[in-house]
């Protein structure tokens, strides 16, 4: 259910953008990886109960995703780093489930090409912003900051996942700190959490923000009890 | 095929010929082959004319499946289940990619995207009336995929045998995902007319504020289409205006019936004797007040997409920044060199259908590609 929340959420997050993107071919790009993250959260809320019911009909405090997924576009650099440091991350989780043989194996092996896809995307993305001018290194280096402390929750151990949350820590920090140095960025110094604690938005406690995308996400499926669609 | 003949053409004709019989030579030419049903190409010969027609017409194509993301657009964040999210997120997709074929279909005859588009940002180019109208409810966009896209496609089948390649080829394309489309608002739009008594209400709501405004799509009557008789001589329109809006007419009524909605037109019957439905009139002042700016949307829209690429230079201007900086001896300006936009789309995927798959894939692959464009990672 977490993993399948991270994926809903950040899909209809990027789902935000549709008909806003900078360029046309990053409105194909961006409704793509939307695309792609909401079949793997309608298959991971599925394997959960029925995926309606999960997605409209559960409050703010019974959603499981990270708090990064839920963080508001921004600008397109703000979208990119959360990208990035998601991306990382699923990737990295996905091989090590594909690897494993829990019941999210078949799932895992075949999205982690979706989401290698996803991850050199938002790498080229911050290759283009970091060295590019003034004003997209600027705003890069903001966005990888304002983000950097909703990276911590990512390695909290998930419950029934027997994996090496050390290891994908480890990966996953070499991994974006070798794309932000080509990319002429620092690596964020800031501790790598902020509201309430790492690993918060595991247990259900969201940023403000969240409750308003809730809201909007659900309303019309809330007003018509039992519809189907 | 044209420039070959026009070549030998024009070698035949007497030395030092004045500019005038040369032209006289490629003319009769273009218009034997255009006769023959060839294939006009861009390397060949043509009328500056039929050149500058095509250009305006693909333009405003392109510039309507750009613009007609946003009533849809407007809905995605609110979809009612995650299938019919997962259904809208592609269709809107699929319509940047519907784009982006046009312009490139547009950029072999001489346009530029970038201009394109600036003439659609200043008003100087039109897109389609349609999209001035707004998406009030969820009934909306099974009523734009029913009868929007419904239309489109009477509209463009014909244009699939357009006299220009490219175009033609493009049409091929957009129509297949167009009619998927179609029948996904229609599919909407039975699940609402068989649901409860609020949704059927919401979709024959929906059917009441569209159907007029897409009977409109045809645009206006053959007596005042001014652009028609040497369009249709040069084989890019095939069909008159009214001719079409009557098939499309006559496709509905049966598919209204089927659907338990009832159109919004008390003239609407069959004439035995025509073979065809009557129907009432369109009100033309609507049409031209839409036309010259005056509908429900006309400021929103195109503020919104002005907004947009407003919003995005820096990121156009990093990407070739970046560009010049690692590409040896390229070019300054045009399109950054976006990622490709499609990646491998798995058709057992149970997100989307096999045919949704089949649909979405093409869409970040346009053919041709505009030069320039540098999809280097493709």
């Amino acid at each position: 259910m977490p993993l399948g929340d991270d994926a809903l959420v950040l899909s209809h997050r990027l789902g935000e953008w549709a008909g806003n993107a900078p360029v046309l071919e990053e409105e194909v790009a961006l409704a793509n990886i939307a695309l792609d993250l909401l079949g793997q959260a309608r298959i991971l809320l599925s394997m959960a109960g029925d995926e309606d019911e999960l997605a409209y009909l559960r409050e703010e405090r019974a959603f499981r995703n990270l708090q990064l997924v839920e963080q508001p576009n921004g600008d397109f650099a703000h979208t990119i780093a959360r990208q990035l440091y998601f991306s990382t991350y699923q990737r990295l989780l996905h091989e090590a489930l594909a690897a494993g043989d829990t019941p999210f194996a078949p799932l895992a092996a075949k999205a982690v090409k979706e989401v290698a896809y996803h991850q050199d995307h938002a790498e080229q993305w911050t290759l283009r912003l970091g060295d590019g001018t003034r004003e997209s290194r600027a705003r890069m280096s903001r966005a990888t900051e304002a983000l950097w402390r909703y990276t911590g929750e990512m390695f909290q151990p998930l419950d029934g996942l027997d994996l090496d949350w050390a290891g994908i820590r480890d990966a996953w920090t070499r991994s974006v700190s070798g794309v932000l140095e080509a990319a002429t960025l620092a690596l964020p110094e800031g501790p790598q959490s902020g509201a309430w604690r790492a690993g918060a938005g595991r247990d259900g406690l969201h940023t403000e923000s969240f409750g308003r995308m809730l809201a909007e996400m659900q309303h019309l499926h809330r007003s018509h009890p039992g519809a189907s669609w | 095929m044209a420039t070959a003949a026009a070549r030998q053409a024009a070698g035949t004709a007497p030395e030092g010929a004045a500019e005038a019989v040369h032209t006289a030579a490629l003319e009769a030419v273009f218009d034997a082959a255009v006769a023959a049903d060839e294939r006009i190409e861009p390397r060949d010969w043509m009328p500056d004319a039929y050149r500058a027609t095509l250009v305006r017409q693909i333009a405003q194509h392109a510039h309507s499946e750009i613009i007609g993301m946003q009533p849809e657009a407007n809905w995605i964040t609110r979809a009612p289940s995650l299938r019919r999210k997962a259904i809208l997120m592609a269709k809107v997709q699929d319509e940047a990619g519907h784009g982006l074929y046009l312009y490139g279909a547009a950029e072999t005859l001489g346009a530029s995207r970038d201009d394109l588009l600036d003439k659609l940002h200043t008003g100087r180019q039109k897109y389609s009336s349609i999209f001035n109208y707004p998406t009030l409810t969820w009934a909306d966009v099974g009523a734009i995929g029913w009868l929007v896209d419904g239309a489109a496609i009477t509209n463009q089948v014909p244009l699939c045998r357009c006299s220009y390649g490219p175009y033609a080829r493009a049409m091929v394309r957009v129509c297949k995902e167009e009619s998927f489309h179609q029948r996904q608002g229609y599919e909407l739009l039975l699940a609402l007319s068989r649901g409860t008594d609020a949704q059927h209400a919401m979709a024959q709501d929906a059917i009441d504020r569209w159907w007029w405004p897409s009977l409109m799509m045809f645009g206006p009557p053959d007596g005042e289409s001014p652009h028609s008789a040497q369009s249709t001589a040069w084989k890019i329109k095939r069909h008159s205006n009214d001719e079409l809006r009557q098939r499309f007419v006559d496709i509905c009524v049966p598919q209204a019936e089927s659907l338990g909605l009832a159109l919004p037109d008390p003239d609407l019957r069959w004439n035995e004797e025509r073979g065809h439905h009557d129907f009432g009139a369109i009100d033309w002042t609507e049409f031209w007040e839409v036309l010259k700016g005056n509908g429900p949307c006309n400021d929103e829209r195109i503020s919104r997409r002005r907004r947009a690429h407003e919003e995005g230079a820096w990121v156009r201007e990093a990407a070739a920044a970046h560009a010049r900086k690692h590409t040896p001896g390229a070019a300054a300006g045009g399109h950054p060199p976006a990622t490709d936009a499609t990646h491998p789309t798995d058709p057992t995927d149970p997100t989307t259908s096999a045919e949704s798959a089949d649909g979405t894939a093409p869409s970040g692959a346009p053919a041709p590609a505009p030069a320039g464009s540098g999809k280097a990672t493709a």
